[in-house]
């Protein structure tokens, strides 16, 4: 969904001002694909820009990027797209980020949304530049501009060529009126040379020199760094503390109470320890004696938890979201009934770079260093805090360790604005590694009843999905109300699999436990259900798993997402669904047998508009589980950089593969059991198998590609565990007990 | 007191608590922010630096053990401005690094790997390597790359001979 780009003269011409003689055009970049509550709410208006081309006479082409890179390749992608249409040589270009100014842009990096929603907007930006420059040229020349043309950086014409370097048509070019963006002539892609390229990262060099400089790294003069305790339990309160000990450890300046609360906040606030560098203040957190009052939540567990699931399960469910057919009387008549429990369990981001934040407040302004998704929210939090219109408030947007969602949340930066108004200095706060995992926004946990109708042919005839979950949505909504929304399906309530009778049912159960989008959301559990449950009915019906899938995917046919109200919005497209499947089959020879104690098993889904099918190898026993090989496959429409699109493979397979074998969040007594990689494991190079990424050639526009694989690996990997051993695991993550 | 080690081939000398660990050092007192701070426990090795030539974990590291011996962060292994460390230039060529906040920490671990196998199995990239958590899983790029890495310190030895 492409957002009508406006142009703002004014703007225009004030900003080309103050940049001395500078081309600036400014668009509006759309994350079509995220649509974030939080951010919704907290915003009223549309911003008209939230990027800038600004060339410069020095031959420049710089991208002010409103998207923060989190490690997914925004900076280089972009950037891309934009070269493209431009025709600029791509060593002219690079990437700046911008400032935090709602006015301006409009920040927020999510949802798989950079490339997809910047896509159209940057084409035409960069067609616009490149109209500006031959126009320039063209009058320069007293030519008609039909007989130039712009190639590597210059405009040129005529036999024997002439030429200018944009840099020296900036001047009069950015005296020329901005084309309509919506007329401006893209180019043919045939006649790409920058798009479909395999080019290295813009930021590589600095981050294999330690140069790269993330939110973490922020050095101010005369800066402070702090720690906070926080009740370890769910919304516990501090009652009182007692510093004496704290204060005594050398490098401790202070130690105060902060209160968090509101939208964003993941605890109410606690003891700030601040010091004269990082270490001290966690020394001095050591030293602390405070007393909790620990609240409801101290009765809460992951086995209270599962309790409620169960009890949920056993009722009749509160909320049926999808009702096609009868599918209780197609299933009360099937020849043949599957039935399977799916159980998740909570899961953490772990960034690498944990949650930190440089606030200085002054008595007129502040300025803040955030390592964030949504930097245009930590300015509001600050700004609150302060008591500061934002405008006062400069948010330095820095790289990412990391992101995964995780940073799209403000409490790390309302406790950073909370410390440094009653400190008065620079001050970080900066999260241990126990901090960040027991005080994360987590998946939410989620248990499924699935239930499938056969007929004698092994035809679906009926569907049924019943969902009990700690929800996002009751989290994050003002009342706590029970309303889930689709929030918990995604396209799990899309079923491209033809059946005539679906029914989909949702029960809320209650925990205290902060929760928010966690790499692929809803997905990462909808597709683990969907596609181990496809499984289950192929062997049910006794046919080859990627052979049923196709023969359920029937005809190429697009199906409309469910819930989102418009047929046409990305509907489903079975052909593409079909078409990744084969390609992780074929790349991973599906038909090839394997020796014993070794399965091989298949998953596909459809999630930020994008096809991604995995093809998992595994040997399995009863006592053991190695995974030995991952072919993935993707239709991400075209591919702007295919380098960075296999990276983001790579990662979402290693991402879901630690979900899927390592280790669950649990709680006990309230609080998070977990604390650091002793007891929250992630996969190491010994574990990490080869991942093949095959992309399928497309010329449709491009999709998400940072997430759509998350969904895929998870059922692949069970797939392939029944295939080698008979054994149906239906609970994640996978535990050795399991595999007996 | 003051303690005085060498960094990166300089002769440092810093007055702290002697049981302040060397990643805090580095990056607090020093503003030498190239080396990691992951999880304070040496279980992910995002704060690995060279210590008389061995990779060590500097968060668990007091300064005062490395007081007279020769400290390695990633500022200091590349040999000039334009003259990376082969590790570095093997993780540009495979284009390793996603989020990139890991990689100090890899680079290291990497060339301390090599120093003392130069042509390392990927059984020996396992044991090296397997200290070193990247969340983004750059693990089969960081695999190539130290084995490019290997064969281009193996071309130079032998043009050099």
């Amino acid at each position: 969904m492409a957002t009508v780009p406006l142009v703002n003269r004014r703007e225009f011409l004030k900003t080309g001002a103050a940049g001395g003689a500078a081309l600036v055009i400014g668009f509006h970049l759309s994350p079509a694909a995220f649509a974030d509550q939080a951010q919704d709410q907290e915003k009223k208006t549309p911003n008209p820009f939230d990027a800038w081309v600004r060339i410069t006479p020095d031959n420049r082409v710089t991208l002010v990027l409103g998207k923060s890179e989190m490690g997914q390749g925004v900076y280089t992608s972009l950037p891309m797209i934009l070269a493209e249409e431009l025709c600029a040589d791509w060593k002219q270009v690079h990437v700046e980020q911008a400032p935090t100014n709602p006015k301006v842009y409009d920040l927020g990096t999510g949802g798989s949304g950079s490339v997809e929603g910047s896509w159209l907007p940057l084409r035409q930006a960069g067609a616009a530049a490149r109209e500006m420059l031959i126009a320039a040229a063209a009058k320069k020349w007293e030519v008609s501009p039909d007989t130039c043309k712009a190639k590597d950086g210059y405009v040129v014409h005529g036999h024997p060529e002439r030429s200018f370097r944009y840099g020296e048509l900036v001047a009069d070019a950015a005296k020329l009126e901005i084309p309509n963006l919506n007329k401006v002539s893209l180019k043919n892609s045939n006649d790409f040379t920058i798009v479909g390229r395999e080019v290295h990262r813009l930021d590589t060099a600095d981050k294999s020199r330690g140069q790269a400089k993330f939110g973490i790294d922020a050095r101010i003069p005369g800066m402070l760094y702090a720690v906070v305790a926080r009740c370890p339990v769910f919304e516990g309160r501090v009652v009182s503390f007692d510093a004496t000990k704290a204060k005594a450890v050398p490098g401790v300046r202070d130690v105060f109470e902060i209160k968090t609360s509101g939208r964003g906040a993941s605890t109410t606030g606690g003891v700030a320890v601040v010091a004269d560098n990082s270490w001290a203040a966690i020394e001095g957190r050591k030293a602390l004696e405070v007393k909790w009052d620990e609240g409801a939540a101290v009765n809460e567990s992951s086995e209270e938890l599962r309790k409620q699931f169960l009890d949920n399960a056993a009722q009749p469910a509160k909320n049926v979201l999808r009702n096609d057919g009868d599918a209780d009387a197609a299933l009360g008549s099937a020849s043949k009934k599957v039935e399977a429990i799916y159980e998740l369990p909570f899961a953490a981001h772990v960034c690498m770079e944990p949650m930190n934040c440089t606030v200085h407040i002054r008595p007129d302004s502040a300025e803040a260093w955030v390592p964030s998704q949504g930097p245009q929210w930590a300015q509001e939090v600050i700004a609150k805090a302060a008591g500061l219109p934002p405008e006062k408030v400069t948010v330095h947007t820095t790289l990412m360790g990391g992101g995964f969602g995780r940073r799209y949340q403000a409490d790390f930066v309302m406790e950073a604005a909370e410390v440094a108004k009653i400190s008065g200095k620079p001050v970080m706060v900066l999260w241990t590694r126990e901090d960040d995992m027991q005080h994360d926004f987590y998946r939410p946990a989620s248990y499924h009843k699935l239930e499938g109708a056969l007929d004698s042919d092994g035809k679906l005839t009926a569907y049924k999905h019943f969902q009990t979950s700690t929800s996002i949505a009751a989290k994050w909504s003002q009342k706590g109300a029970d309303d889930p929304g689709l929030g918990e399906f995604g396209t799990g309530a899309t079923i491209p699999y033809t059946t005539p009778n679906i029914r989909i049912e949702y029960t809320l159960a209650h925990s205290s436990a902060p929760r928010a989008w966690w790499r692929s959301v809803e997905h990462s559990s909808s597709g683990f259900v969907m596609e181990s449950f496809i499984d289950e009915l192929a062997h049910a019906s006794g046919q080859d798993s990627l052979a049923y899938r196709l023969k359920l995917l029937g005809d190429s046919r697009k199906i409309p997402q469910f819930g989102e109200g418009r047929e046409d919005y990305h509907p489903l497209d079975t052909g593409r669904l079909k078409g990744v499947l084969q390609l992780a089959a074929e790349k991973a020879g599906w038909d090839k047998p394997l020796p014993k104690g070794q399965g091989r098993g298949i998953a596909g889904f459809y999630s930020f508009f994008t096809y991604a099918a995995a093809v998992a190898e595994v040997s399995a026993s009863n006592s053991a589980l190695k995974v030995n090989r991952i072919v993935c496959a993707v239709d991400c429409g075209r591919a702007v950089n295919p380098n960075g699109v296999r990276a983001q493979v790579e990662s979402a397979a290693i991402y879901a593969l630690t979900a899927t074998v390592k280790d669950a969040i649990t709680v006990e007594r309230g609080r998070v059991v977990q604390a650091n990689f002793n007891n929250y494991g992630m996969i190491r190079m010994n574990e990490a198998p080869p991942i093949e990424v095959h992309i399928v050639p497309s010329t449709e526009a491009p999709t998400g590609i940072g997430e759509p694989t998350v969904p895929v690996i998870a059922p692949a990997i069970c797939n392939a565990i029944c295939k080698a051993t008979g054994k149906r695991l239906r609970r994640l993550p996978i535990r050795v007990e399991d595999l007996a | 007191m003051a303690i005085i080690f060498t960094l990166n081939g300089k002769s440092q000398s810093v007055d702290v608590s002697p049981d302040m660990p060397l990643l805090w050092v580095l990056r607090d007192t020093l503003n030498m922010t190239g080396t990691k701070f992951g999880c304070g426990m040496a279980l992910c090795g995002a704060c690995t630096v060279h210590i008389n030539g061995e990779a060590r974990r500097s968060c668990i590291t007091p300064v005062s053990d490395v007081a007279g011996k020769k400290v390695t962060t990633i500022e200091g292994l590349a040999m000039g401005e334009n003259h990376l460390h082969p590790v570095q230039q093997a993780w540009m060529e495979e284009d390793v690094p996603q989020c990139g906040y890991c990689q100090s920490g890899q680079i290291m671990s990497a060339a301390a790997l090599l120093s003392k196998k130069p042509n390392p199995t990927d059984s020996d990239i396992d044991d090296a390597m397997s200290g070193n958590i990247c969340r983004c899983g750059t693990y089969q790029r960081i695999r190539k790359a130290i084995h490019r890495a290997a064969s281009s310190m193996a071309s130079k030895a032998h043009s050099a001979a």
